[in-house]
């Protein structure tokens, strides 16, 4: 099981909500990826201030958990705002945390996003903090509270895949007890069984899944792939070896040279 | 058959469009003093069956396929047929080959020199690019204002705003309903998306059609209007506000007009504005049926698209009806698909 913050779950797969062709598309993916925790950007969705009304009593209608996340902010006291924002409107403590320090590849700014971590909790904040797959970064973000991290492994919408893996096994190898999910840069259900593989514990998916064309049937194929890698994380793998390199004679030569 | 039909967007105008034809007698009422200010008044006008398939369903693509030659029948001279194209910064030259592959195998492909004899202005500034030729385009304002006019002549009643002469719903023979966001809360299911858009005003760059520039987050269409205007659009944001245009929203939509060509750069922003699109959880429309009225809504972002096929589908059901007057009151509810 997947234990976040103290509740488990079933599903290693976390979907997000946005850029779906419509909700009734959205709702079909979370059914048939037997998803248990959706992600939702409150501050895109509500336009400054207004509600999100009818869409957001949609997602709660999924019958899975809320993790609402502070997409788009740049600076603390917007990602402090929109998280106390979002435990009203969805109230839970959960928080996604992304504090936004390059506009273009939304890479975070891992110093806000630390102290940000920290501020949120101070007040009773259950913080999955989107980072970066640097290890010092993660060592803080644990420092100021987190007992999630969300390490991306290529930009987000980059669709590229877990770009260093060295990383990212670094990570797993250094915090085996926290809970890691990828966030941010899986394009294809490939990427996802790898990051699996690695012994990561979950993957937060949403334009691979939300911009396929059949977006129902890529959530499946991604259900699939978390669900495989994970197995064969469990199961232990065979470590590649270099043929390249001679070792042991082969039958026939019979001479040791 | 004494008809009233409620809302002047464009649902309403091509409902009353159609029952007009059918010989039957008519009154549009609004909240509205005018036509100004409804989710149509703001919309891109784009008569873009292949393009819109990339994000939604074929049934939207055979529904707004003969879409064109409706507005050309209704209002001649407002249509005009010069395609899409489609256009991606290098970087995300990728989408393109997504957007083809969604699309109905509606485009071909141009290189440079293609785009630049389509469109001079942008000339040099993209690789690649789709051409999607059995598209059009309009522009909302003229045509809802044309509609109005037109059906005024044909002796089509008009109550705007808050009158005291708005007749009660008894009154008439059967109510339709196309009051699109105005039934948000009333209608089951039915929910708001807003929409941001912008009028630019250039005399450096002429468009001829509308231009689609790809962008996995801000995705942006520039909409050629007479006498050097552009309309640029839109942001799909799920929420029922429809207060100003936010400052995030007008700072996307800038830059990527900016991305399209620098010299919108020294273009004038005449216009921002706001719409809220009723759509369903499907986004798709429907025409429901039940004792109070007949109603047509959830058009999204597909007014002009779809409203023609809807308007026929909702004068069917008013016909049907007429021909059965003497038969026991309907109560059902169905969806047209």
């Amino acid at each position: 099981m997947l234990s976040l913050y103290g509740t488990d779950f079933a599903s290693r797969l976390l979907l997000g909500t946005a850029r779906y062709p419509s909700p009734a598309a959205l709702a079909k993916a979370v059914r048939i990826s037997r998803t248990n925790i959706v992600t939702v950007s409150l501050r895109r969705e509500t336009a400054g201030g207004g509600s999100g009304g009818a869409f957001f009593e949609m997602i709660q209608e999924l019958g899975v958990s809320v993790l609402p996340n502070t997409a788009g902010c740049h600076s603390v006291s917007e990602a402090v705002l929109t998280a106390k924002m979002a435990r009203e409107v969805f109230r839970t403590d959960w928080i996604k945390l992304e504090v936004i320090g390059h506009h273009d590849t939304l890479q975070p700014d891992v110093f806000a996003l630390v102290e940000t971590a920290r501020i949120l909790s101070g007040e009773g904040f259950q913080v999955f903090p989107y980072t970066t797959d640097d290890l010092v970064v993660a060592e803080k973000l644990l420092e100021a509270g987190c007992r999630v991290l969300m390490p991306w492994c290529a930009p987000i919408g980059s669709a590229m895949g877990p770009a260093n893996q060295h990383a990212l096994r670094a990570l797993r190898a250094h915090f085996p007890d926290i809970p890691l999910i990828v966030d941010a840069g899986i394009g294809r259900p490939s990427h996802a069984a790898v990051v699996m593989e690695l012994g990561f514990d979950a993957v937060l998916l949403n334009t691979a899944v939300a911009a396929a064309a059949d977006p129902a049937a890529m959530a499946n194929a991604f259900a699939l792939a978390i669900e495989a890698g994970r197995q064969a994380f469990r199961a232990g793998m065979l470590e590649p070896r270099d043929m390249a390199v001679p070792s042991t004679p082969v039958i026939g030569k019979g001479v040791f040279q | 058959m004494n008809v009233l039909v409620k809302g002047v967007g464009v649902a309403g105008l091509a409902v009353a469009v159609e029952l007009a034809s059918r010989g039957m007698a008519i009154t549009v009422t609004d909240h509205r003093p005018s036509l100004e200010g409804s989710a149509s008044w703001f919309a891109g006008g784009m008569l873009a069956p292949w393009c819109e398939c990339e994000s939604a369903e074929q049934a939207v693509f055979d529904l707004g396929r003969s879409a064109s030659d409706w507005w050309e029948a209704a209002l001649p001279g407002h249509v005009r047929r010069h395609g899409t194209l489609v256009v991606a910064p290098l970087r995300d030259a990728g989408e393109l080959a997504r957007f083809a592959d969604r699309t109905m195998d509606g485009a071909t492909w141009l290189d440079e020199e293609g785009i630049a004899r389509l469109e001079p202005a942008l000339a040099g500034r993209f690789r690649q690019g789709l051409f999607f030729p059995g598209e059009a385009h309009l522009d909302p304002r003229e045509a809802l204002v044309g509609l109005q006019q037109d059906l005024a002549g044909r002796g089509v009643r008009f109550l705007l705003g808050r009158s005291d002469v708005v007749p009660a719903d008894n009154d008439f023979d059967r109510v339709v309903d196309c009051t699109g966001s105005g039934a948000v809360g009333k209608m089951q299911g039915l929910r708001g998306v807003r929409g941001e858009m912008l009028y630019l005003h250039s005399t450096e760059i002429t468009l001829s059609r509308p231009v689609r520039l790809l962008h996995p987050r801000y995705p942006l269409y520039v909409v050629p209007r007479a006498a050097g205007r552009f309309m640029v659009g839109a942001t799909m944001i799920e929420s029922e506000d429809n207060g100003p245009m936010a400052v995030r929203s007008l700072m996307e939509l800038l830059n990527a007009a900016y991305a399209l060509h620098p010299a919108f750069a020294e273009a004038r922003l005449m216009e921002t504005g706001t719409g809220i699109r009723p759509a369903f959880a499907d986004n798709f429309p429907r025409v429901s049926v039940d004792a109070d009225a007949i109603r047509v809504n959830g058009l999204y972002r597909h007014g002009f698209l779809l409203a023609p096929a809807m308007a026929g589908e909702a004068a069917a059901v008013l016909a049907r009806e007429a021909g059965r007057l003497d038969a026991p009151p309907q109560n059902q509810r169905r969806a047209f698909r």
